[in-house]
C-alpha cells in the first residue's frame, strides 16, 4: 500500500508545474485575444475562450486517464497507436472537412478534431519503439531508411492535406536520430544544405558555386587522410551546385506564391520598393501587426485586457498561432521573456529526464517529446517575433484549440508516466 | 557531444528570443502612450475661440468654421490613378501636390495626423464630405478660423496660424494642423482665447472601424470654450490713428494715464488683418514678411528704438529738481549753444538766459546741458552721479522691457556708469563725455510706447500703470501687475513746473501751431537724427519727427507719443498727429480740419524712396512736402468717412 502511494507521487512535479503555468497563462491570453465586449460567462460556448475553458477541463480528465495506464502499455501498444494515427490521417481524404484550404479536420457536430495533432505523439511512440528494439542500429542505412519511413509517412499525408506547417514538425525527429547514433555526416550535410539553400536564394548561383568551390578546395588541400580523391571532391561540388540550382528552381516554380513571398520577405530578396510594398501588404500584414503589438507592450506591458491592438483585433488569428503577440502586448518584455524561459526550462527538464531514463524506449520517447516541443516553440515564437518566415503552427499549451492542447498534453504526460516508472525498470 | 546538441540549441534559441524581445520591447519599444497608439482613434473637438471686443464693446474678431482635410499616412491605402485624380479634383490640387503633400506628412510622422489640405471652402467641404469614406487614412477636421469684423488693428489683434513642429515639441498640447496665436493679442492671450480642446478616444479594429470607446470613455474630455476678451483699444481712435499714418511710416501709442490702458497702438504701414485668414494666409504673410523696406510686420510703436530727443529733457528737469541741483528760477545763458572744452552743442535762436520754463518750451539745449552737468556732478565721481541719474530715468519705465501683455517689445537703452566704463575704461571719462544724454541723444534709446508711458507718468505727476492691452477677461481679473501703480523716483511737487513748461510748449513754444481750441495740452516736440548705410557709407537721412503729449493738463485722459520716420521737425507731422488724436479722443470730432487735411494730404513716400534712388539727395531743410495723388486722396477720404462718429 505504502509502495503504491510512493509510486503515485513519483511524477516529476517540476514538469507538471511548468505545464500548469503554461496552460494557465495561455488561457489568460486567449481570454484577452478572443473576448468581444465584456466577459460575462467563462463557459460561453459561443466564444473561443468559453470553449477553451471546457478544453482545459477535459484535459485534466485526459491526464488522469493517461497516468492511470500502466507505463508498459505505451511501449507495448506503440505500433498499434501509430497505425491508428496513420489510418485517421488517411481517413481525412474521405471524411475530412476543409478549413482554410487545409483538409485536416474531422467534423463531429459543431466540434472539429485535427488528427495531425495526435499523430505526433503516435509517431514519437513508434520511433521510440523501433529504435529501442535490440535489433536496431541507427548507424546502418537499413534502419535509417526504416525510421525515416516511420516519420515521413504521417508527414507526407499531412503535406498532402495542405498543412505544410505541421509537416515541418516531423523534421524534429532528426534530433532524436542523432542522439541515438545517426552519423555526424548527416548533421554536416544538413547544415551544408541549409547554407547552400540560403546562399543560392540570397546571392544567386554563381556566388554560391564560387563559395562552395573555395570551401571544398581548401578542405581538399588541408585533408589529413588521403582517402578521398579529387574526383570525390568534384562530385560533391557538382552535387552541391546541383542542389543549389534545384533549390532555386523549386523556389521559383515549386512554391505557391504566398510561400515564395514569405521566404522573399524573410531573406529580404525583393529590392523593388513598390513590389516590396505590395508583398508586405499581401503577406506580412500579420507579421507587421504582431511585431507592432509586441513592441507596443514595452517593458511592463499594458496589462490584462488592456492591449489596444489585442482588443481591436489587429493581429489576425491572435488567439491561435499569434497568441504570443498578446503576451507581448499585455505583459511586456517581462511577461514574454517569462514565457520563453518557461518553454526553455520545460524542454531542458525533459531532456534531463530523458537522459536519466534507464529504458531506451523512455529515453527516445522523451527526446521525441523535447524535440517536438522545441520545434513548435521555436517556429511559432520565432515567426511571431519576425525572426522566421511565416509557418502556421500553434504554440504548445498556449494556442487556442482542443486538438492541439490534447495532443501536446498526451505527448507530455505519456512521458511523465514513463518517467515515473523508471524505478521499476531494471 | 550527442547528448548536448539539442540542449545547446534550445538554450541558444532561448537567448536569441529574449534578445529579440529586448530589442523589440525595451530598446525599440516605448512607454505606452495612447496618443502614439494607432489602434486608438483620437477625435478632437475644438472649442469656440474667444471673441475680441474693443473697450466700448464693439466686436472686432469673431469666428468662422473651417474644414481641414487631415491625413494619417500609415492608414492611407494606395489609390489607383483614377481614384487619385478624382480625389485631387475634389480637393482642387494637382496630382503632383497629392504626392508631395503625402510625402511631407509621412516625413513628419506616419502615425500622427498632418493637415493635407487646409481650410476648404464651404462648398468644397459639402461635396467632399459625401465621398470622404472612400479615402482611407483621410478625414475632415472642423476648426474655427478668425473672422475679422474690422479692417484695422492688424498689429494689435494679430493672427492665428498653424503650429509648427518646434512649437509642438515645446508644447505638446498642440497637434499638427492646430491653430495658434502668432502675433498680437492672439499670441499673448492664446491660452485664454483658445480654451481647451476636447478629446475622445475610440478603439478601432483592424478594419479601421470604430468598435467603442476606449477604456469606457474614462479618458475622454469635453472641450472648454475659449473666453472672450475685451481689449483696451478704442477702435475708432485706432482707426483714426491708422488713417493719419497713411503714406507715412511710424508709430502712435495712446495711453489712458489713469489706468495704463492702451487706447490706440498704430504702426505704419499697416495691413488688413483679413489678409492673414484662410488659404491665402501663407502667401500673404510671405509677402508682408519679405517686404524688407516698408516692414509692415515690424510694429513701430513697440519695437522701434530711437534716441528720444527733446521730450527726454523733461526728465532731466525733474531729476534736477528732485536732486535739488537747480531751482525753477535758476537761469543759464545760451549763445546758440553750449560750449564745453573746445566743443559745442548747438541751439537755435531764442531768448537768453533761460529759466526752466523757457528752457522747456524753447527746448534750449544749453539750459539742459548745464542742468545735466549739475545732476551728475553733484556726486563725488561721474560714475556715482551717472548711476544715480540712470536710476531716476529707469523709474519712468525706460531702459527695460515693460513686462506687459503685448506680443513684442524692446527694452530701449539707458546708459549707466558701466556703459561708459566699458567704452572709455573705468574712471577714464567725465560728465561732458556723456553730455548728449542731456538732450535725449547719445546713448539713450526708447520706443514710442516707452515715450507715451513717460508722458503718462508726467501727467500723473509721478506714477504710471504698466501700459497694457487687456481690459476684461470673461470671469477673470486682469493681472495685478497692471492695476498696481509704479512710482517714479520723483516727488509729486516737482512735476508742476515741468508740466507748466510742457503746457507752454503749446502755449508759446515749439508746438504753438498745433494748438487745439478748448483743450489744455501739454507736450514736447522732438527730432531724432538718423542714419542709413547706403553703398557702404553712413548717410544721414531726414530727421524723425517725434512728439510726446498728454491732455488735459490736470487729470489727463490721454497720454500719447507719435513718431514719424523722416518726418523732419517734431511739430511738422508728429505734433499735428498727436494734437488730432487728442482732439479726436477727447472731443470725438475734429475742429482743426486744416491740420487734419495737412496730415492726410501729404505723403512721405518720396522721402522713403530717397535712400534707394541711387542719386544724391537732400535732407531736412532741403526736403519738400509732397501731396498724395488725387485718387489716393479720394481713397483716404473714403476711409475717413467710414470711421464711425461718436
Amino acid at each position: 500500500m505504502l509502495r503504491e502511494n510512493q509510486r503515485r507521487f513519483k511524477f516529476d512535479w517540476i514538469t507538471i508545474i511548468i505545464f500548469l503555468l503554461l496552460v494557465a497563462f495561455g488561457y489568460v491570453n486567449i481570454l484577452s485575444a478572443s473576448h468581444v465586449g465584456e466577459i460575462t460567462n467563462y463557459f460561453d460556448m459561443g466564444q473561443p475562450y468559453g470553449k477553451q475553458t471546457v478544453f482545459i477541463g477535459l484535459t485534466f480528465i485526459l491526464i488522469i486517464l493517461i497516468l492511470s495506464f500502466e507505463a508498459k502499455f505505451y511501449e507495448r501498444f506503440a505500433s498499434i497507436i501509430y497505425i491508428v494515427a496513420i489510418l485517421s490521417l488517411l481517413g481525412l481524404f474521405i471524411f475530412g472537412k476543409d478549413v482554410n484550404g487545409a483538409r485536416s479536420w474531422y467534423g463531429i457536430g459543431s466540434m472539429t478534431i485535427q488528427p495531425s495533432e495526435f499523430a505526433k505523439f503516435a509517431t514519437a511512440l513508434a520511433v521510440a519503439k523501433y529504435i529501442s528494439d535490440l535489433q536496431t542500429n541507427m548507424e546502418t542505412l537499413k534502419d535509417q531508411i526504416r525510421v525515416a519511413a516511420i516519420i515521413f509517412t504521417p508527414a507526407l499525408l499531412i503535406l498532402l492535406q495542405n498543412d505544410a506547417g505541421s509537416t515541418i514538425v516531423y523534421l524534429a525527429f532528426f534530433f532524436v536520430f542523432y542522439r541515438e547514433g545517426l552519423q555526424q555526416v548527416y548533421l554536416i550535410v544538413a547544415l551544408a544544405l541549409i547554407i547552400l539553400a540560403v546562399l543560392s536564394l540570397k546571392y544567386g548561383l554563381i556566388v554560391t558555386s564560387v563559395i562552395a568551390s573555395i570551401i571544398l578546395l581548401v578542405r581538399y588541400f588541408l585533408r589529413k587522410k588521403k582517402r578521398a580523391s579529387l574526383i570525390q571532391y568534384i562530385l560533391v561540388l557538382i552535387i552541391s551546385i546541383g542542389f543549389a540550382y534545384g533549390v532555386k528552381l523549386f523556389y521559383e516554380h515549386g512554391l505557391k506564391p504566398h510561400q515564395q513571398n514569405r521566404i522573399s520577405l524573410w531573406l529580404r530578396l525583393e529590392k523593388d520598393p513598390a513590389k516590396l510594398e505590395r508583398m508586405k501588404k499581401a503577406e506580412a500584414y500579420n507579421l507587421i501587426q504582431s511585431e507592432q503589438a509586441i513592441s507596443s507592450g514595452g517593458t511592463y506591458g499594458k496589462g490584462f485586457l488592456q492591449g489596444t491592438r489585442t482588443t481591436g483585433k489587429f493581429v489576425p488569428e491572435q488567439h491561435t498561432d499569434y497568441i504570443f503577440s498578446t503576451v507581448g502586448e499585455e505583459w511586456g518584455f517581462l511577461g514574454s521573456s517569462f514565457v520563453v524561459i518557461l518553454f526553455v526550462a520545460l524542454i531542458v527538464r525533459i531532456l534531463y529526464l530523458a537522459e536519466s531514463q534507464k529504458s531506451q524506449f523512455s529515453r527516445v520517447y522523451g527526446y521525441g517529446v523535447a524535440s517536438i516541443l522545441f520545434v513548435h516553440f521555436t517556429i511559432n515564437t520565432g515567426m511571431v517575433m519576425g525572426l522566421i518566415p511565416t509557418v502556421g503552427i500553434p504554440l504548445p499549451f498556449f494556442s487556442y484549440g482542443g486538438s492541439g492542447l490534447w495532443g501536446f498534453t498526451i505527448l507530455l504526460f505519456i512521458f511523465i508516466k514513463l518517467d515515473s516508472n523508471k524505478i521499476n525498470e531494471w | 557531444m550527442r547528448k548536448l546538441l539539442l540542449l545547446t540549441i534550445v538554450i541558444l534559441v532561448g537567448i536569441v528570443f529574449i534578445a529579440r524581445l529586448f530589442y523589440l520591447q525595451v530598446y525599440g519599444g516605448y512607454e505606452y502612450d495612447v496618443f502614439e497608439d494607432s489602434a486608438i482613434k483620437k477625435e478632437y473637438n475644438y472649442p469656440k475661440r474667444g471673441y475680441v471686443y474693443d473697450r466700448n464693446g464693439k466686436l472686432l474678431v469673431a469666428n468662422q468654421p473651417s474644414y481641414d482635410v487631415m491625413v494619417i499616412p500609415r492608414d492611407v491605402e494606395p489609390l489607383d490613378s483614377i481614384e487619385i485624380e478624382e480625389f485631387c479634383t475634389l480637393l482642387k490640387i494637382t496630382k503632383e501636390d497629392y504626392f508631395k503633400k503625402l510625402d511631407r506628412a509621412t516625413r513628419y510622422s506616419p502615425r500622427l495626423p498632418s493637415p493635407f489640405v487646409a481650410q476648404l471652402s464651404k462648398i468644397d467641404y459639402a461635396v467632399l464630405q459625401e465621398k470622404m469614406r472612400k479615402y482611407r487614412g483621410f478625414y475632415i477636421q472642423k476648426r474655427s478660423l478668425r473672422l475679422y469684423q474690422t479692417t484695422i488693428g492688424a498689429n494689435v489683434l494679430g493672427d492665428i496660424g498653424e503650429v509648427n513642429r518646434s512649437i509642438i515639441a515645446k508644447q505638446p498640447y498642440y497637434n499638427m494642423g492646430d491653430l495658434i496665436g502668432k502675433q498680437g493679442v492672439e499670441k499673448t492671450y492664446e491660452k485664454t482665447l483658445r480654451g481647451v480642446k476636447g478629446i475622445k478616444f475610440i478603439q478601432k479594429d483592424r478594419f479601421n472601424k470604430d468598435i467603442g470607446p476606449f477604456q469606457d470613455g474614462t479618458l475622454d474630455t469635453l472641450p472648454v470654450p475659449g473666453k472672450d476678451i475685451k481689449i483696451t483699444i478704442d477702435s475708432k481712435l485706432q482707426a483714426y490713428g491708422e488713417l493719419l499714418m497713411k503714406n507715412k511710416r511710424g508709430g502712435i501709442i495712446a495711453i489712458e494715464p489713469a489706468s495704463g490702458e492702451i487706447l490706440a497702438m498704430v504702426s505704419g504701414p499697416s495691413y488688413n488683418p483679413n489678409l492673414l485668414v484662410g488659404r491665402n494666409r501663407s502667401k500673404n504673410f510671405t509677402k508682408l514678411y519679405n517686404d524688407s523696406i516698408a516692414k509692415p510686420l515690424f510694429d513701430r510703436g513697440l519695437q522701434a528704438m530711437y534716441p528720444p530727443g527733446s521730450p527726454f529733457k523733461t526728465l532731466n528737469a525733474l531729476i534736477a529738481l528732485q536732486e535739488g541741483v537747480v531751482t525753477t528760477t535758476d537761469k543759464f545763458s545760451c549763445s546758440l549753444g553750449y560750449r564745453y572744452g573746445n566743443r559745442k552743442m548747438g541751439c537755435h535762436v531764442h531768448r537768453s538766459p533761460a529759466d526752466m520754463n523757457l528752457g522747456i518750451y524753447e527746448s534750449c539745449n544749453a539750459y539742459f546741458a548745464n542742468v545735466y552737468r549739475k545732476i551728475i556732478d553733484k556726486y563725488d565721481s561721474p560714475a556715482e552721479g551717472m548711476d544715480n541719474w540712470s536710476n531716476h530715468i529707469k523709474s519712468f519705465g525706460l531702459g527695460n522691457y515693460l513686462n506687459n501683455d503685448l506680443s513684442v517689445g524692446q527694452p530701449g537703452k539707458v546708459p549707466t556708469a558701466a556703459t561708459y566704463d566699458r567704452g572709455y575704461g573705468k574712471n577714464k571719462w567725465y560728465t561732458t563725455f556723456t553730455i548728449s544724454n542731456a538732450i535725449g541723444q547719445g546713448e539713450v534709446l526708447a520706443t514710442p510706447i516707452q515715450l507715451a508711458n513717460m508722458a503718462a507718468a508726467i501727467g500723473n505727476r509721478g506714477f504710471y500703470y504698466t501700459p497694457h492691452i487687456i481690459k476684461e477677461i470673461e470671469g477673470e481679473p486682469i493681472p495685478e501687475n497692471f492695476t498696481t501703480p509704479k512710482y517714479t523716483t520723483i516727488d509729486k511737487q516737482h512735476f508742476e513746473p515741468v508740466v507748466q513748461g510742457m503746457f507752454d510748449v503749446y502755449n508759446k513754444g515749439t508746438a504753438k501751431w498745433v494748438q487745439i481750441p478748448g483743450i489744455e495740452i501739454c507736450g514736447k516736440t522732438g527730432t531724432a537724427e538718423n542714419f542709413a548705410i547706403i553703398n557702404g557709407e553712413k548717410t544721414q537721412l531726414t530727421d524723425h519727427s517725434i512728439f510726446m503729449a498728454f491732455a488735459p493738463k490736470d487729470n489727463p485722459k490721454i497720454a500719447i507719443a507719435v513718431f514719424v520716420e523722416n518726418g523732419y521737425f517734431g511739430s511738422r507731422f508728429a505734433g499735428r498727429m498727436a494734437s488730432l488724436m487728442i482732439e479726436r479722443y477727447i472731443k470725438g470730432e475734429i475742429s482743426r480740419t486744416d491740420m487734419e487735411d495737412f496730415v492726410l494730404r501729404h505723403t512721405l513716400e518720396h522721402e522713403y524712396a530717397k535712400p534707394y534712388s541711387d542719386e544724391p539727395f537732400g535732407i531736412n531743410r532741403q526736403t519738400t512736402l509732397e501731396t498724395v495723388s488725387p485718387e489716393e486722396y479720394q481713397n483716404i477720404m473714403q476711409i475717413k468717412a467710414n470711421i464711425p462718429k461718436d
